[in-house]
C-alpha cells in the first residue's frame, strides 16, 4: 500500500509537468490549428534560463525559487512571441503544413543553438536547489518538498489559466478567435494580438514545466524538451487537442501509466505502452477522452 | 593526336608518385580519434582526449618513432549512437589513418569496431570494458580489463566486504556496458550464495528513476547495484537519498568523473565504484603522469579515462617501434604480441581475445571527494 502511494505521488508530480507542456500544445491548436513542434524547446529554453539565473540567486529561499520561476516565466513568453511573430505570423495565410515544417525547423534550431558551446553547450549541468528542500517521513511514505512544490505550482498555474480563459476579456477573445476568426475579426477583435497572447500563455506554462522538472530531475541539457515535449504532445492529443482540461487530464494519465509500469517488470516498456494507449484511445475515440465536436475550442 | 596523349602522360606522373614517396617516408603517421567531446558522456571524450592528446605530444616532443611523427585526428561523435560508425568511416576513407583509437562507450566502440576490421585498420579502445567489442574481430585491442572481471570485483567486494546478501540491480537496457557489468555481478553474487532481490531497468538519458527506486525500496535490500554511466548514476542517487533509500550504492567504472560528484553533491557519500586508476597512487610512473598532466591541462587531475586514453597512445606506439612500419597487418601482429606494457594504469597482457589483463580499484567517495580504497589484482 505505502508502495503504491508512493508511486502515486511520483505519477501525480510528473503528470503534472506534461500536463503544464500539454496545456501550450493545446492552446496553440485551439487558436492555429496547427501544433508547434518547437513548444518542447520552448521547455527546454525555460530550465535552461532558470539553470543560469538560478546560479546568481540564493539556494533554498521561497523569493529566490519564485524569482526563478517567474524570469523563467516571462523569458519564455518572450521567445514565445518572438517566434511566433517571425516564423508563424508570415505563413498564416500560407497552407498549414508550411507552418508544421517551419515549427519542426524552430525547434531544430532551438536545440542546435544551445547545444554550442558558446551559449550553452551540450553536457548536462545541474540545476541550482533555488527552493527550500525538506523530506518529510509519514507512515513509511517519503514526501518530498520538492514533488508536492511541483504538483502545487501546476495546480496554481492551471486555475489561474482557466480563470484568465474564461473571466477575462482577453480570454472571452481567445475563444472567439477559436470559434471562428473571421467573425471574431467582424465584431473588432485583432488576432495578431490574440495569437501572440496565446502564445506568450502558452510558452510561459512551458517554461515553469521546465523550471519544475529541471528542480524534480536536477539536471538540464539541450535535448531535454525531446521526450516530455512529445509526452505532452500525446497527453494533449488523448485529452482531445483544442480542450483545456483534457490536456490536464491528458498529462496526468500519460505520468501515471508511466510510472507504474516503470514501477513493475515491465519497465523498458514504458514508453511504448504510453504511446500505445494513444493509439488505442484514437481508435474508439478519434477526438480524444474529452473532445467532442460541440466543445468549446479554446 | 594532342588529345590522346594528355591522359597517357598524367598517368605516367601519377605513376611516379607514390614511388618517390616510399623512398625516404618522413611524414608524419595519421591516428584517427574518436571521443565523446559534447553531449551526456563528454566527461569521457573529454578525458580521454586529454590523455591522449598529452601521450602522442610526449611522443612528439622526444623526436617520434621509426623516424616519424604522430599527426593526431580527433572527431566527436557528440555521445550520440551512428554518429561513431560516420566518423570512422571518415576517418578511414578520407584522412586514411594508420590507426584508430577510442571509443569509451561500449556500446560506441561496437559501432567503430567492425568498420575498423573490415578496413584492416588496427583499433584500440581505451576504457570499453563490454567483451563483444574486441569479438569484432582480430584487428580490435583494448588496453582495459573487461565486464567479466569488474562484474567478479564488484560482487565478491559487495559480498565480503559490504557484507551484503540481498542487493538490487538496477541496469540500463539500451547501454552494451550496462547489460554486461550487469550479467557478470549477478552470476558471481548469486553463485557466492547471494539473492538478487529485485531487478529494474532504465534507458539511456532517462531523468526519472523514482518508480523503479520506489519498487526497490518496497523489497527491503541491503544495497543497490547501478552499472551505468555518471550522468544517470548521480541522478540515480539523488533520487534514491530523496526517497529514503539509505543502502549503500555502488556502481563500475562509467561512474568516473567529475561530474558525477557535480550533479549528485552529498547523495554520494558512502558510495563505491570499480576503476583502472587512482591518481593517489605512488608510484613513480604515475605520480609523473599526474604532474605533467597538471601542467598541461591547467591543474586538473587526470581521472582514469585520461590516464587509459594516455595509455593508449604508448600502447600503439610501442607496438609499431616493434612492427618497425605503419603497414596495418604488421602493426595487429605487434599489439597482439604486447607482453607486459608498462603504463600508467598498471601493467597490460593481450590475451588471446585481444583484451588486456591488468588489475582494477576501488575507489569511494569521501566529504565530497573520491577516495583510493584498495587494488584488487585479476
Amino acid at each position: 500500500m505505502t508502495e503504491f502511494l508512493q508511486q502515486l505521488l511520483n505519477a501525480l508530480s510528473l503528470g503534472a509537468i506534461y500536463a503544464l507542456i500539454a496545456l501550450g500544445y493545446t492552446m496553440v491548436y485551439g487558436v492555429l490549428r496547427f501544433i508547434n513542434f518547437a513548444h518542447s524547446d520552448v521547455f527546454m529554453v525555460g530550465a535552461v534560463a532558470g539553470c543560469l539565473i538560478g546560479k546568481h540567486l540564493p539556494t533554498g529561499t521561497w523569493w529566490g525559487g519564485l524569482t526563478c520561476l517567474l524570469a523563467a516565466m516571462i523569458v519564455c513568453s518572450a521567445l514565445g512571441m518572438f517566434i511566433e511573430r517571425f516564423a508563424y505570423r508570415p505563413l498564416r495565410s500560407s497552407p498549414r503544413l508550411n507552418v508544421l515544417i517551419t515549427a519542426i525547423g524552430v525547434s531544430l534550431l532551438l536545440e542546435y543553438t544551445f547545444q554550442n558551446e558558446h551559449v550553452f553547450g551540450a553536457a548536462p549541468r545541474s540545476f541550482p536547489q533555488v527552493f527550500p528542500q525538506v523530506v518529510w517521513q509519514l507512515r513509511g511514505l517519503t514526501l518530498s518538498s520538492n514533488q508536492l512544490l511541483v504538483i502545487g505550482v501546476a495546480l496554481v498555474l492551471m486555475v489561474a489559466l482557466q480563470f484568465i480563459v474564461f473571466r477575462t476579456k482577453i480570454g472571452t477573445a481567445m475563444r472567439a478567435v477559436a470559434l471562428n476568426p473571421r467573425a471574431a475579426q467582424l465584431v473588432g477583435i485583432n488576432p495578431d494580438v490574440v495569437v501572440s497572447f496565446t502564445f506568450a500563455l502558452g510558452s510561459a506554462l512551458a517554461g515553469a514545466g521546465g523550471i519544475l522538472y529541471a528542480l524534480n530531475y536536477q539536471s538540464v541539457e539541450p535535448l531535454m524538451g525531446v521526450m516530455p515535449g512529445l509526452k505532452a504532445f500525446v497527453a494533449a492529443v488523448i485529452g482531445g487537442i483544442g480542450n483545456i482540461p483534457g490536456a490536464a487530464l491528458g498529462g496526468l494519465l500519460i505520468g501515471t501509466i508511466e510510472t507504474f509500469v516503470g514501477g513493475s517488470q515491465l519497465s523498458t516498456y514504458k514508453d511504448a505502452i504510453a504511446f500505445a494507449l494513444l493509439i488505442l484511445i484514437l481508435l474508439f475515440r478519434p477526438a480524444g477522452l474529452l473532445g467532442r465536436s460541440h466543445v468549446e475550442k479554446v | 593526336m594532342h588529345f590522346h596523349l594528355r591522359p597517357l602522360v598524367s598517368l605516367a606522373l601519377l605513376a611516379l608518385v607514390p614511388a618517390g614517396l616510399t623512398a625516404a617516408d618522413t611524414s608524419p603517421i595519421k591516428v584517427g580519434e574518436i571521443a565523446s567531446l559534447t553531449g551526456k558522456e563528454a566527461a569521457f571524450g573529454q578525458s580521454s582526449h586529454k590523455g591522449t592528446l598529452l601521450g602522442m605530444e610526449e611522443l612528439n616532443a622526444a623526436g617520434g618513432i621509426i623516424g616519424r611523427t604522430f599527426d593526431l585526428v580527433t572527431e566527436d561523435n557528440q555521445s550520440k549512437a551512428g554518429e561513431s560508425a560516420t566518423a570512422a568511416r571518415k576517418l578511414i576513407s578520407r584522412d586514411k589513418v594508420s590507426a584508430l583509437l577510442g571509443e569509451v562507450a561500449s556500446s560506441r566502440s561496437l559501432e567503430i569496431a567492425p568498420i575498423a576490421q573490415s578496413s584492416k585498420v588496427p583499433m584500440i579502445s581505451p576504457a570499453s570494458t563490454n567483451p563483444k567489442v574486441t569479438a569484432a574481430g582480430s584487428y580490435v585491442f583494448r588496453v582495459c580489463f573487461i565486464d567479466p572481471f569488474q562484474g567478479t570485483v564488484m560482487a565478491k567486494f559487495a559480498k565480503n566486504e559490504l557484507h551484503l546478501t540481498k542487493v538490487a540491480v538496477l541496469t540500463s537496457v539500451s547501454s552494451a556496458y550496462s547489460v554486461g557489468l550487469s550479467k557478470y555481478f549477478k552470476e558471481r553474487f548469486v553463485a557466492d550464495g547471494g539473492e538478487i532481490a529485485i531487478e529494474q531497468k532504465y534507458s539511456e538519458g532517462d531523468k526519472d528513476f523514482r518508480s523503479q527506486l520506489t519498487a526497490i525500496k518496497a523489497a527491503g535490500v541491503g544495497g543497490i547495484f547501478v552499472p551505468g554511466y555518471y550522468t544517470e548514476a548521480a541522478l540515480v542517487a539523488k533520487q534514491a537519498r530523496e526517497l529514503g533509500i539509505t543502502a549503500p550504492l555502488f556502481g563500475g567504472d562509467g561512474w568516473e568523473a567529475p561530474q558525477l560528484l557535480e550533479i549528485g553533491g552529498s547523495s554520494l557519500e558512502g558510495t563505491y565504484y570499480s576503476t583502472h586508476y587512482s591518481p593517489e597512487n605512488t608510484e613513480p610512473a604515475v605520480q609523473g603522469f599526474v604532474k605533467r598532466f597538471q601542467a598541461r591541462f591547467g591543474g586538473e587531475t587526470p581521472d582514469a579515462m585520461a590516464a587509459l586514453g594516455y595509455d593508449s597512445a604508448f600502447f600503439l606506439a610501442d607496438a609499431i617501434k616493434r612492427a618497425g612500419t605503419v603497414e596495418p597487418a604488421a602493426v595487429r601482429a605487434a599489439l597482439a604480441a604486447t607482453k607486459d606494457f608498462t603504463g600508467v594504469t598498471g601493467h597490460t597482457t593481450i590475451d588471446a581475445n585481444r583484451n588486456a589483463t591488468k588489475a582494477a580499484v576501488i575507489v569511494t567517495v569521501k566529504d565530497g571527494h573520491f577516495k583510493f580504497l584498495k587494488t584488487v589484482a585479476p
